[in-house]
């Protein structure tokens, strides 16, 4: 191995361990600017994408929860949709059932007998948004201690069996409308206004969890989660609460997958359990799909991974029907084949300068002299 | 003054093999006790019957006069027992720093705490510590690209870093270039005088563990063959026998 390559590769995982410490440089400020402005002006210059957008937003929100257990912590989850879909559910009965009987109104036909005012429904929409992010929560706890137990590829198939699981009990739920789904209750005013409110809440919510990570990663948790995915029975031996952090990581990500759920589900104005709330071959392969594209485990790996996926997604959908599925398959393949790193990670070993990684190369020469020569210490 | 550890009458079966049978060792606060014996002799077992890596089948381990043979490796580890791996275990692709930093004791560690940022007193003991094991210059470097050799001696500085009352070593000076093992025992003699930290060390390396122990204790085929001081051990007949393959 030439010492150009080491160098290399010791730049990213100096970067992938997360808390290098670096201080906000102008650089940083003027991108976070950027995305803010264009958050705030894009419904405005773009009026007839907004819903486009919205979920672009949301988009990112998965693939960054999914990076703080798939990535960060090493916990390939293939069932974080499961959270989604509760949050959706959560959200939408408490809306309901807020002002009146939710067996009635799921069973009536056309699920429209009963009024929500204006006032109503705001109230609804604000105590179901935090409602579903508490219960989504409190569902990953509860999951948590009994899928914690697995590793590797077994607590990928296990939560992926959660996800596929939950859609099926849902579907057979009556009281919840089944298989058949629930309206939800009709936003009181024009579809543009409806647009821009739920473009709004899901920007806000994006960034809120940017902001959380962010921090989050800075605190020693996010080292714990490292050190987890690193080794975890050294974790162990060294008397970290790991089933504490990887509960509460996972409860972390619920958190937010509960809110996006609440906000997609209300966007759709229709929910069922297969196609909306647990869409595990859709959303829920997206969010890794993003996540590995940027690159995992780096902070704006999944953002940028979100943002691209996103933009070929809907390009393909609407030039290339029929071949979309395809298209998609063709990135997921040429992302694990060629640069597993992501493109962030590529980036990295590229550029190390530009995250504010140092690497002393001296020293890195003179390691990688040290192992040549097969030399201890 | 009680011991540290007391192992007594601890058998340990995997299947129909039976790696440790009958052992009894006392581990004497302040000292540094070796553990000796041929290759799958049931050392490495016994080490991880102690922290909890497996239940055992008899017996009982008591550390500082508490029955621990039912704790699982978290809980004993915040007693303050460390152990370190004889396959080197660090956080690869995190760097030395932090690799020091995620190994302060979690003894007392409130849910709040996972949410604190290390604290500037942590940074100085963390370089502190990486400066007294010589590797102060490669802590920015990933520490997954450091040579074996470094990789050791990083895992021994973050089990000083969890501050331990007892490190248990399971061959620390193994795959270290024979000139720099004068260097890593001074290491070990000074982390029990200066800090206080009493050493329960597996070791192959003869001349190390005798000079280094005040007491060993050498097992063979699961068993416990002999106890003593260096001196005594080093000219019990058994013990040769067994090392010689003599039978």
């Amino acid at each position: 191995m030439t010492t150009d390559t080491t160098t290399a590769s010791l730049a990213v995982r100096e970067a992938a361990s997360g808390t290098a410490r670096r201080r906000i440089t102008r650089n940083d400020v003027m991108m976070y600017a950027a995305i803010l402005v264009f958050g705030i002006v894009a419904p405005i210059i773009f009026p007839n994408y907004t819903y486009q957008i919205a979920v672009l937003w949301l988009m990112v929100l998965f693939a960054q929860t999914w990076d703080l257990v798939g990535g960060q912590m090493g916990y390939n989850s293939l069932g974080n949709i499961f959270f989604f879909g509760a949050g959706m559910y959560i959200c939408t009965v408490t809306q309901i059932g807020l002002f009146t009987d939710v067996g009635a109104y799921t069973s009536s036909s056309d699920g429209g007998q009963f009024e929500f005012s204006t006032e109503q429904y705001y109230i609804g929409v604000a105590v179901g948004l935090v409602l579903a992010a508490i219960g989504a929560s409190v569902l990953a706890v509860m999951l948590g201690w009994i899928v914690f137990g697995l590793r590797g590829p077994y607590f990928a198939i296990g939560t992926l069996g959660i996800a596929l699981g939950a859609g099926e009990l849902v579907g057979a739920w009556e009281w919840v409308g089944g298989g058949g789904g629930i309206p939800i209750p009709v936003y009181p005013g024009s579809g543009d206004g409806k647009a821009f409110f739920y473009y709004a809440l899901c920007f806000g919510t994006a960034v809120a969890t940017f902001a959380f990570l962010k921090w989050l990663y800075s605190t020693r948790f996010g080292l714990a989660i490292n050190a987890i995915r690193d080794d975890e029975e050294k974790a162990e031996a060294m008397g970290i609460h790991t089933l504490r952090h990887k509960t509460v990581a996972w409860a972390i990500s619920a958190f937010f997958l509960g809110i996006a759920g609440g906000l997609f589900g209300n966007m759709t104005g229709f929910i069922e359990p297969l196609e909306v709330a647990f869409p595990v071959i859709t959303f829920g392969i997206f969010m890794v799909a993003m996540a590995l594209l940027g690159g995992k485990g780096t902070m704006w790996g999944p953002v940028l991974g979100a943002v691209l996926f996103h933009i070929i997604k809907e390009t393909t959908w609407t030039y290339f029907l029929g071949w979309q599925w395809v298209a998609l398959g063709v990135i997921i393949i040429l992302n694990i084949m060629f640069f597993q790193q992501g493109i962030v990670g590529w980036m990295q070993e590229k550029w190390p300068d530009l995250f504010g990684i140092e690497v002393d190369r001296s020293l890195v020469a003179d390691t990688a002299d040290d192992r040549a020569r097969g030399r201890g210490v | 003054m009680s011991n540290l550890i007391e192992v007594r009458g601890v058998t340990k079966t995997f299947g129909g093999v039976v790696a440790n049978r009958d052992i009894s060792i006392d581990v004497a606060p302040g000292q540094i006790t070796g553990l000796i014996g041929p290759n799958g002799s049931g050392k490495t077992t016994l080490f991880n019957s102690i922290v909890g890596y497996h239940p055992i089948d008899e017996g009982s381990i008591k550390f500082k006069g508490k029955e621990i043979s039912k704790l699982r490796v978290q809980q004993i580890a915040r007693l303050g027992m460390v152990r370190t791996f004889q396959q080197t275990r660090i956080y690869g692709k995190l760097s030395g720093i932090n690799n020091m930093l995620i190994s302060v004791p979690h003894r007392n560690a409130s849910f709040g705490d996972m949410f604190r940022p290390y604290g500037h007193e942590h940074r100085e003991r963390a370089e502190h510590l990486l400066e007294f094991v010589g590797l102060y210059q490669k802590r920015k470097l990933p520490s997954g690209d450091l040579s074996f050799g470094q990789q050791k001696l990083l895992e021994f500085a973050m089990a000083l870093m969890n501050e331990p009352e007892i490190l248990l070593l399971d061959e620390p000076t193994a795959g270290i270039n024979p000139t720099l093992i004068n260097g890593l025992i001074d290491r070990l003699k000074r982390a029990n005088s200066e800090f206080g930290i009493t050493l329960f060390v597996i070791e192959h390396n003869m001349r190390v563990i005798m000079n280094l122990a005040h007491e060993i204790y050498c097992l063979a085929h699961g068993e416990l063959l002999a106890s003593g001081p260096p001196e005594k051990i080093q000219n019990d007949q058994r013990v040769i026998d067994a090392y010689l393959g003599a039978h």
